[in-house]
């Protein structure tokens, strides 16, 4: 495991429940800097609640209780001194389905700042809104139809899209969840190239159901299996040498 | 053994053919009946209140003698409202109509009369007085029973006793079309006008105006607290005890009997607050407490549409509870929200029962101008000159019914065209 002083993100004997049910059990997990950590497990094994605590996506869940703790930058953002709405600014997010406003390609992108404040000018706003679709790969696709609705782009646009206005605020940490489920082969690697373009500027934690896919783009996986963590290490030895009989059943395909 | 299971299949798919024939056929049958009734509703309807939209008037020369308008020779505007302007329209009509000459032929001749054509020659009058002394050709209302007569709305085979009009006056009458001094034209007065005793006078624009003012307050007062309680119940409440109590009563006064609010209305509005009766301000208070649950349910049901990604997708970006509200999910509801209190104030538009409650029942002459001027509304209109026995009000009922039929399809024609602008897909 990475040391606290090098880690971006700590979880710290976090449990959740769903009500009676309870989700997550305990987990500890140091998330490093500027590296892509990818999250699997067979579904229903608390993965996605895991990442949902990262950005207290949970809090909007009614009946979801979160114990434990969250520590950015040493800082515990279940804290009650913490707003939500700035810490969300810090940990952006994409999700499963890709999920453009209704509204233009341009005003998706320019939401973020725009609530946030962040561009001083029309003109700043505008180069934030460039820069994001272009460090998103979808400057050029989309540079001559900035006016037209952003729902009107292709499945795989529209996803690069989200990325974009998430990367528009300008966050430390980004979640994925699962981005690449609902694309075809080649959006899924066109994403994926941009995850690793992206692991320059920003942590980036990805939970995906695609061995392959966690393969290709992260530097550390966490295995999940009923609520715990099972087995977490560098990519490469997870696959190749992995410690616990479960994880070597999980992504040879014995099971989930 | 799959011969065997496959040999009564033939039978059954015939046997699933005609039962889905049959319910095809039932469908259409329900459709058919509905319309129908739709059709036999409106064209009776129809029928019986276009010809409120005409009115024949005659062409009549009064002569404007200055010896009985004015004896003395004032010629002062007093003098010149105190005439008898039905003496000199009589004598007029008396010269069109030869051969009249005992005291019950002249009767029945000034009876082809509107009672109000005196005000038309005396606001003439008074307007001119250099007229008095002349000639001058007036166009004058037939009574309410000649017009129906010149419309052919009066069968001559009943039997004269059973009929208002005699053998004689409908003579006079056929005599004086004939000569080309009746002639018909469209009514603005039925549009315009207040109501009146007189069904050639009486009109919906009293009740119309009255209408629309009263659902100005009922939109103005339920808009912004319905849909401010939809979004709190919706977005903000905690599901607990509480607010399942208050889901559940909201969703049972939507079902409450209209009558029941006028009784609230009587009660708080008139008898705590002290409020005027018959004001277009109370009946839009108790319309609106009778609308608000319409617009509360509707208004919540449409922001629980919106997709869960949009909310995701806004607050993961660091929007408030409040950006998330104001930003996106109003807009996005916003078609269902108009469409809903669109049709809650349509109801609203035809309530009676509730505003009866606050007398807004009573006979109003004048068409209101303000909120707190006494007022009544198009179905209370319509109720009130259904309880009228005599006839031109039998037309009158289902032409005002004509005016909020139409009405209320404007109404809906705003809230097709509001959902169509402010539609957006997903």
């Amino acid at each position: 495991m990475t040391s606290d002083r090098t880690s971006k993100l700590s979880a710290r004997n976090l449990s959740v429940f769903y009500g009676d049910t309870q989700a997550l059990l305990g987990v500890d997990l140091d998330i490093g800097a500027n590296q892509v950590t990818a999250l699997i497990g067979p579904s229903g094994c608390g993965k996605s609640t895991f990442l949902r605590c990262l950005n207290r996506m949970n809090d909007i869940i009614e009946g979801c209780r979160v114990e434990g703790s969250v520590l950015l930058d040493g800082e515990d953002i279940y804290d009650s001194r913490v707003d939500v709405v700035s810490l969300r600014a810090r940990i952006g997010m994409v999700f499963q389905k890709p999920n453009p406003f209704p509204k233009s390609i341009y005003d998706n992108v320019a939401y973020g700042p725009r609530i946030h404040g962040v561009a001083g000018s029309r003109a700043e706003l505008d180069e934030i809104v460039h820069d994001s679709l272009k460090r998103a790969g979808l400057l050029e696709e989309v540079r001559d139809r900035m006016s037209e609705p952003g729902t009107s782009l292709s499945g795989g646009q529209q996803q690069r899209l989200c990325i974009a206005r998430a990367i528009a605020v300008d966050p430390e940490v980004i979640l994925m969840d699962e981005p690449c489920s609902a694309l075809d082969p080649i959006a899924t690697g066109r994403v994926e190239e941009l995850i690793d373009e992206l692991r320059e500027h920003y942590t980036i934690i990805i939970v995906t159901h695609s061995m392959q896919q966690a393969a290709r783009v992260s530097q550390r996986t966490a295995f999940f299996h009923l609520g715990r963590i099972v087995e977490v290490g560098d990519t490469e030895k997870v696959f190749t040498a992995p410690t616990e009989t479960r994880t070597r059943d999980y992504i040879t395909g014995r099971f989930g | 053994m799959s011969e065997r299971r496959r040999a009564p299949a033939p039978a059954r798919l015939l046997g699933r053919h005609r039962a889905e024939r049959r319910f095809r056929l039932l469908g259409a049958g329900a459709i058919a009946f509905a319309l129908l009734a739709l059709v036999v509703l409106l064209a009776s309807v129809v029928w019986r209140g276009v010809s409120v939209f005409t009115q024949n008037r005659i062409q009549l020369t009064v002569d404007l003698d200055a010896e009985e308008i004015d004896p003395r020779g004032s010629r002062s505007l007093k003098a010149l409202g105190n005439a008898d302007y039905t003496e000199i329209i009589r004598d007029a009509l008396r010269t069109a109509v030869p051969g009249v000459t005992s005291r019950q032929e002249k009767r029945a001749v000034a009876a082809l009369i509107s009672s109000e054509a005196e005000y038309d020659v005396r606001s003439a009058v008074l307007a001119n007085p250099e007229i008095v002394g002349t000639q001058k050709s007036f166009s004058l209302a037939l009574s309410s029973e000649a017009d129906l007569y010149a419309k052919g709305r009066i069968d001559r085979s009943i039997p004269e006793g059973e009929r208002k009009l005699s053998n004689q006056q409908m003579d006079w009458l056929d005599a004086l079309r004939e000569q080309g001094m009746i002639e018909g034209s469209f009514h603005w007065g039925f549009l315009t006008n207040g109501d009146s005793r007189e069904p050639q006078s009486a009109g919906v624009g009293g009740a119309v105006v009255g209408s629309l003012l009263t659902l100005l307050v009922t939109l103005l007062v339920c808009v912004p607290i319905g849909v401010a309680a939809a979004v709190h119940l919706e977005e903000f409440a905690p599901k607990n005890r509480l607010t399942d109590l208050i889901e559940v009563n909201v969703n049972n006064l939507a079902a409450v009997p209209s009558i029941v609010f006028g009784l609230l209305g009587l009660a708080l509005f008139l008898g705590f607050m002290g409020m005027p009766r018959s004001a277009p301000l109370v009946g839009g208070l108790v319309l609106a407490l009778r609308t608000l649950p319409i617009v509360i349910i509707v208004s919540r049901a449409s922001l629980a549409a919106v997709p869960p990604s949009i909310r995701e997708a806004a607050l993961g970006l660091g929007a408030s509870r409040l950006q998330l509200v104001a930003h996106h999910l109003i807009p996005l509801a916003l078609p269902g929200i108009l469409t809903g209190t669109i049709i809650g104030t349509a109801q609203a538009l035809g309530e009676t029962a509730p505003l009866l409650m606050i007398g807004m029942v009573a006979f109003v002459a004048d068409v209101p101008e303000g909120l707190l001027s006494p007022a009544t509304v198009l179905p209370v209109q319509v109720f009130l000159w259904s309880d009228t026995p005599e006839r031109g009000f039998e037309a009158l009922t289902a032409g005002a019914i004509i005016v909020l039929l139409v009405l209320l399809l404007a109404l809906n024609a705003v809230a097709v065209y509001l959902r169509q602008r402010f539609e957006t897909r997903f």
